[in-house]
């Protein structure tokens, strides 16, 4: 016995011994918050998902860095019909696919048939959860090797900006046809990073396309590793396992911001975080009483203490990220209790008891639970009663998204969009309530709103475009369909010998430009 | 013998078709469904229905039962909706990570709980026995999964001699040593509980075997002490043993679910978890059957081993 665990004493100190290694130069190890699903990027819903995609993968257009306005990528150029219906793009000559497959006007047209045409050949590798976006378009044409066209049954503003997105990204027509049902798994694009590896659960490997159009990427091997749980996803970054990790709990934040070895990242992301109020029955179906609830809930609060400062207050229903639509002159509501009591009063409202739905978590939910209690605590010092009912993420979506009547007053919600007439068109308009089949669960209407959205939509002009939805804030946040809450500030953090990263506004993760010493 | 395990693993059968038929049955109950785990914010009730209908989960959840047991006789898992791989790819995978982490510590867990159970019965009341039954029961009421956390923190950030969490490294590794390095951290973590349980059983099961008359003629016959205690009680007393040890197995199989996440090890219990929480119900229903089958085949091999040393039993 004695020999024996000796015996494993040294097998133990032997396989200590060595001390862990870093990451050796050149590869960048990535902390990813789970197990992609998939990367095929029109099957993907997932920012997780995206967040390897975005380097395999690239579209037409795509965002500039730092900002969510579009610039050409693998189109150089391109023109819109006066009446807004055909855009005709002139495409990159030259460019390969990872796997050889020339990039042309037939690849484009490929990519767009497989999402939207039923009759596809590949239709079947979907579902395509977001072709969505793109369900306007009647008709993908090849004009020449170099030149597609997209025609459109009805003017759709937000087209260009949805092909910026990792859902309008080109896919390989040959992989596809090689791969089918499991192209997810073996994805090629014509991006700056070409896929390698996917081994479940442990590592997916991309490697610098040495052929690619642009610069070439600053680092030879990105490993992307799925850590699912953030403590020890905190653990690996203090202990040198990863280079950079996302979604950093706040709790965590400020003791990598003090210490010299890693760099903290913050950035404004198109993300809203907000109340629903249930406007057609109850207490807030009087707008006074929707506003008096703004009134009494403290977002500093919310947004310096239990978020951390990892959020900003937030205005109305579109976020700064927008910067090119966002209108500055709406105003937080400010934390007024004494105003909220004055506004019940006046409302004349004497039941005030509601039912909250909370979720313990989601995508961008951030710290729902200790959100929710509290702004179930500010309600409460106004005069509410505050019944909150807490569901896990799936179950919540499954009693929140098909309306929220005779269920509850109010629900938690958050949400993630490229174009800001994503998030007011699924979530305010009267033809999106849930029995239309729309994402405005509580019923808000107002007619001006209404058509003002459906005018964004079909406006080219972006100054025509930016104006109206700079009206859409300032009614809708007088309005207060929902209390406006929080914009998240997505964060990073890395060692400090990663250069060149920075964060994007879209939530993908740009890695062409980072290096590594 | 023979007919005594066919026996068994008959019995072993509508155990496992009553469990398929419950857990299918909880995760229709469940609110929620695969559509929206893909679809999130965008489950719109026409995409929900296109999402259904693309993954043949439209059908009544019955049929959708019929079809994976009629599929699963001709050795067909079928293709998890989230993962989109194949059902039985993950579960092998993953079960194999569960099995290396399971066995490690249930070899820590039996070898230490013995031991330390063998020398606090020999030295009752004594001072050995007193400092093992103190550590036995801090590491009996200590949270495993906060012990992870604890050896992270010592052996990962601040000593930085063992990795943090995974089952290889990323980047080069994935040979032995490497596999042991990551493997040291959540095996001993996960096998501390069962190892104070065994200690504690083991100390019982001897105190009991040492008052034996048998043991008394053994001592009073002039036996060398150590001869008495391994040769006579130990052996006697491994008739209760065994059975601990069976349990703690499925212990350390249900304990891997949390120590799993805690150190990202790609094993079957972590799977499990997602897969409930994207109602993945084909991988949950493969991932259930597997680790029941493998409760039962723990249970029966406990028997057969008891039964070994004690014919009594075997009837």
């Amino acid at each position: 016995m004695k020999k024996l665990l000796a015996g494993a004493a040294i097998a133990v100190l032997m396989a200590a011994s060595p001390v862990v290694a870093q990451t050796p130069p050149n590869v960048l190890v990535i902390g990813q918050i789970a197990e992609p699903q998939t990367l095929d990027p029109q099957v993907s819903t997932a920012a997780n998902d995206f967040r390897i995609l975005t380097n395999v993968f690239e579209g037409l257009v795509r965002f500039a860095e730092g900002t969510l306005e579009v610039e050409p990528a693998l189109a150089t150029e391109w023109t819109i019909s006066d009446d807004g219906l055909v855009y005709t793009f002139t495409l990159r000559e030259g460019v390969t696919f990872h796997d050889g497959t020339p990039f042309n006007a037939e690849a484009v047209k490929f990519t767009f048939d497989r999402m939207l045409d039923e009759s596809h050949p590949f239709y079947e590798t979907g579902p395509f959860p977001l072709s969505f976006n793109f369900a306007d378009v009647t008709e993908t044409t090849v004009v020449d090797e170099y030149t597609v066209e997209f025609t459109l049954g009805t003017p759709f503003a937000p087209f260009l900006t949805n092909l910026a997105t990792n859902t309008g990204v080109i896919v390989s027509p040959s992989a596809v046809e090689e791969f089918g049902d499991e192209f997810g798994r073996n994805p090629v694009g014509t991006g700056p990073f070409r896929f390698e590896e996917w081994a479940s659960n442990t590592r997916v490997v991309v490697s610098r396309n040495n052929e690619y159009w642009g610069d070439p990427a600053g680092v030879e091997t990105v490993v992307f590793r799925p850590i699912t749980d953030a403590n020890t996803r905190v653990a690996e970054m203090l202990s040198g396992g990863i280079d950079i990790m996302v979604e950093v709990p706040p709790d965590n934040v400020a003791m990598f911001a003090d210490d010299p070895t890693f760099t903290v990242y913050d950035a404004v992301g198109p993300h809203v975080w907000y109340v629903m109020l249930n406007a057609k029955e109850g207490p807030f179906a009087d707008p006074l009483v929707r506003q008096a609830a703004n009134y009494a809930v403290n977002k500093e609060t919310l947004v310096n203490d239990v978020l951390q400062g990892t959020a900003d207050v937030s205005a109305g229903p579109i976020p700064p990220a927008f910067a090119w639509a966002y209108n500055d002159a709406v105003e937080p509501y400010p934390y007024d209790p004494e105003m909220a009591q004055q506004l019940l009063e006046e409302s004349g409202v004497e039941d005030l008891a509601v039912t909250f739905y909370v979720t313990e978590g989601g995508s961008g939910m951030l710290d729902p639970i200790p959100m929710g209690t509290a702004i179930q605590a500010d309600l409460e010092a106004v005069g509410f009663d505050v019944t909150i009912e807490t569901y896990e993420w799936n179950t919540f979506l499954a009693e929140v998204n098909p309306g929220l009547e005779g269920k509850a007053d109010m629900a938690e919600m958050a949400w993630m969009t490229t174009d800001p007439d994503t998030l007011p068109f699924l979530t305010l308009r009267t033809a999106a309530w849930p029995e239309e089949g729309g994402f405005n669960s509580s019923y808000y209407s107002n007619v001006d709103v209404d058509e003002m959205l459906d005018q964004a939509r079909m406006e080219t002009d972006p100054e025509v475009r930016a104006a109206l939805y700079r009206d859409v804030q300032q009614v809708v946040h007088d309005d207060a369909p929902w209390i406006f809450v929080a914009n998240w500030k997505q964060n990073a953090i890395s060692t400090a010998n990663v250069e060149g990263f920075e964060l994007q506004p879209d939530f993908n993760l740009t890695l062409r430009n980072v290096t590594k010493q | 013998m023979g007919g005594y395990i066919l026996k068994r693993l008959a019995y072993a059968v509508p155990v496992i078709i009553g469990l398929s038929i419950i857990v299918f049955g909880i995760m229709a109950a469940i609110p929620g469904s695969t559509a929206l785990a893909i679809l999130g914010s965008f489950a719109t009730p026409e995409n929900v229905e296109r999402v259904n209908r693309e993954l043949g989960l439209d059908l009544p959840i019955w049929q959708q039962y019929f079809v994976w047991v009629g599929n699963i006789l001709q050795g067909d898992f079928g293709h998890s909706y989230i993962l989109r791989r194949p059902v039985l790819d993950e579960i092998l995978e993953r079960f194999s990570a569960t099995l290396i982490l399971a066995g490690a510590s249930l070899i820590l867990c039996s070898i230490f709980g013995i031991l330390a159970g063998v020398v606090s019965a020999v030295r009752q009341f004594g001072w050995t026995d007193r400092i093992v039954t103190f550590f036995v029961l801090i590491g009996i009421s200590t949270p495993a999964f906060w012990l992870g956390l604890l050896f992270i923190l010592i052996f990962a950030v601040q000593l930085r001699v063992l990795p943090a969490s995974g089952m290889y490294a990323v980047y080069g590794g994935g040979d032995l040593p490497d596999l042991l390095r990551h493997l040291i951290l959540p095996a001993v973590t996960l096998a501390i509980v069962a190892t104070g349980v065994i200690a504690r059983l083991t100390r019982a099961a001897m105190l009991e075997v040492l008052r034996q008359d048998y043991v008394r003629t053994a001592r009073a016959k002039g036996l060398d002490e150590r001869k008495v205690i391994y040769r006579h009680a130990f052996k006697a007393a491994l008739v209760s043993i065994i059975p601990v040890i069976g349990i703690q197995a499925g212990f350390v199989m249900g304990g891997a679910v949390y120590i799993e996440t805690v150190f990202q090890w790609p094993g079957i219990g972590a799977m499990l978890v997602n897969a409930i929480s994207t109602r993945d119900i084909i991988l949950v229903q493969g991932g259930v059957l597997l680790v029941a089958t493998t409760y039962v085949l723990i249970n029966l091999l406990t028997d057969v081993a008891q039964a070994l040393l004690d014919p009594r039993l075997k009837t």
